[in-house]
């Protein structure tokens, strides 16, 4: 697995130097930090480039830095089922623009998981159809993951709709 | 309920002559089913589109159980967090400890003892064996057939008692620590295991003999919540529900963790991808995990007692004798209850298989004793979000038996 994961690192820094920002394999996950314009270059050429062949989306999450600039950093975890396997893929969103291009294109599992970053982190995806909250109500106010989003907070009793 | 604009409905209305061509002029009505129905176990709302009884679109609503799982877990200890995925999969609990548990161990570097790895795969299977026997007798108390339920249930209480000797509690169980387990299992435990794995034997045979071929069953199943193996590459499905598309990804095999390697067991496959081949999946796992328990009980038995705590101040609870008598243990009782381990900073992934496909948690520690973000990659969550693909254009009756074979767990799905 370490080899594999180096091998990777080093074939997208060599096809796309411009895109990627840093790289790391601490504990033995291959790390790809790259910049947000180019996630969906970078993607397109994890999945399609025969070996490495990154066929599934396996998890896509958000992480809140706050203080950090930009301050949040989406994480995708992708696996090769060819291959065996493994690559995260980081890209920092900033705070006055929570942006970035979404992956369905690519993979359609992000839909439901990009819902839910929106629904918790607030960070708005271009290009996604059908950007509703996932896993609470549309009444809710805020983004409750992010980290100053105070955890005793209370929101507003919403009663039947119809 | 008003209807959401994103529905194929508001989008035909616009276009009439959809409805021009057709031999009999039908309307389409929405049917919402749930949150809680009686015909599905699981807390999800289904907006359904029908044409007459044929599923034209399906709106999925999940978050019923959202229980802030990942804030929750950002404000404790890290060990505090154990008892919170408890309550991601209540059928298999063990399993989502055990996923959290090495996700900690990964960061932290802890490699644990042999005799716990034993212990843990053991634990995981019987937790392994309680989900299948779930999913499979409540689809078909679901299909109007309760003597397989009541079989299916009877086995999981065999294997939740085998849990409660073994951790004490029968759901939640709590049992797996970071850097160990709880505790050894009891001496009287493998004869029981034993006896119990024979009686499961036994009613997996009654339920064999009364559903594998019956004709009701076997007429709601087949060729039902057909996905094809490309579509669930593409929305990341893992679990028994790939593995019926015939695609032999079991991270028990491809990424051994603990002690699989050494274990001889197969890894079924289906050949179609229909709710038959799920099923037919789901049986001969649970014949597999029976397998692997009676290879952990033997092998535990060969290694006679031992530690199986690993030995890490970090993470290891001092002896009670030398806590009662001595400062220094006192203190670091102290300190390993009220805060627990620092974990240094980093971020890792790691997955298991769980019973419904890749569970993995996605930790990020600042190098404090409380967790900067911990993500559970839910397999539930991310298996139902193609069940759209599943039934559309099929009949209404064919969603209950597809919906009982994603297995969606609310508690796991909406975390």
């Amino acid at each position: 697995m370490e080899d594999h994961g180096s091998e990777i690192l080093r074939r997208a820094l060599a096809a796309l130097p411009d895109a990627i920002v840093d790289t790391h394999a601490r504990l033995g996950d291959a790390t790809l930090l790259v910049r947000s314009e180019q996630l969906i270059a970078v993607m397109r050429f994890l999945r399609d480039t025969a070996g490495l062949e990154f066929d599934m989306l396996s998890d896509l999450t958000c992480v809140d830095y706050l203080g950090e600039i930009p301050r949040f950093e989406m994480v995708y975890h992708l696996y090769s089922v060819a291959r065996n396997h493994r690559v995260r893929v980081k890209s920092r969103v900033s705070e006055e623009d929570p942006r970035i291009d979404s992956c369905i294109p690519v993979w359609p599992a992000a839909n439901w998981l990009e819902r839910e970053v929106w629904d918790l982190y607030g960070i708005r995806f271009n290009g996604h159809p059908d950007l509703r909250r996932l896993l609470l109500y549309e009444e809710f106010e805020g983004h409750p993951l992010r980290k100053d989003y105070p955890k005793e907070k209370r929101q507003p009793l919403v009663g039947p709709r119809n | 309920m008003e209807e959401s604009p994103h529905l194929l409905t508001e989008r035909r209305r616009e276009t009439p002559a959809d409805d021009q061509s057709r031999d009999l002029h039908t309307e389409h009505q929405i049917l919402n089913m749930g949150p809680s129905h009686p015909a599905s176990h699981g807390t999800v709302k289904f907006v359904i589109e029908l044409d007459g009884e044929t599923i034209v679109d399906i709106d999925i609503q999940v978050g019923y159980l959202h229980r802030a799982f990942e804030k929750e877990c950002e404000s404790g200890t890290w060990y505090q967090a154990i008892p919170y995925t408890d309550r991601l999969n209540y059928n298999s609990a063990i399993l989502a400890n055990l996923g959290y548990c090495m996700a900690v161990e990964k960061l932290l570097g802890i490699e644990t003892l042999e005799r716990c790895q034993w212990l843990r795969v053991l634990a995981g299977e019987l937790a392994r064996i309680a989900d299948h026997l779930t999913r499979c007798g409540a689809a078909c108390l679901e299909l109007a057939a309760m003597t397989p339920f009541l079989y299916g249930i009877e086995s999981r209480e065999l294997t939740w008692d085998l849990l409660e000797v073994l951790c004490g509690a029968r759901v939640t169980s709590n049992f797996i620590r970071i850097g160990g387990v709880k505790h050894d299992m009891p001496p009287e435990f493998p004869n029981r295991c034993r006896e119990s794995v024979a009686k499961i034997r036994g009613l997996l045979r009654d339920f064999d003999a009364v559903v594998t071929e019956n004709r009701i069953f076997v007429d709601r199943l087949r060729g039902t919540g057909l996905i094809s193996k490309e579509d669930c590459l593409r929305y990341g499905v893992t679990g028994p529900l790939l593995r019926a598309c015939g695609v032999p990804l079991d991270l028990r095999k491809q990424e051994p963790y603990l002690v699989y390697e050494q274990i001889d067991f197969d890894v079924p496959i289906g050949t179609v991808g229909d709710n038959y081949d799920r099923y037919l999946v789901c049986v001969e796992e649970m014949h597999q995990s029976l397998r692997i328990v009676e290879q952990c009980l033997d092998h535990l038995e060969k290694m006679g007692p031992g530690p199986v705590n690993v030995d890490d101040p970090r993470v290891r609870w001092p002896a009670k004798g030398r806590v009662f008598n001595r400062m220094e243990e006192l203190i670091q009782q102290f300190k390993s209850v009220t805060e627990g381990p620092r974990v240094p900073a980093g971020e890792g992934y790691f997955a298991i298989e769980s019973a419904n496909g890749e569970l993995g948690f996605y930790l990020v520690s600042d190098g404090s004793a409380v967790p900067y973000k911990v993500r559970c990659r839910p397999p539930s969550l991310i298996n139902l979000q193609p069940m759209p693909l599943m039934i559309r254009g099929a009949l209404l009756a064919d969603l209950i038996p597809t919906f009982d074979f994603i297995n969606m767990i609310g508690g796991e799905c909406d975390r």
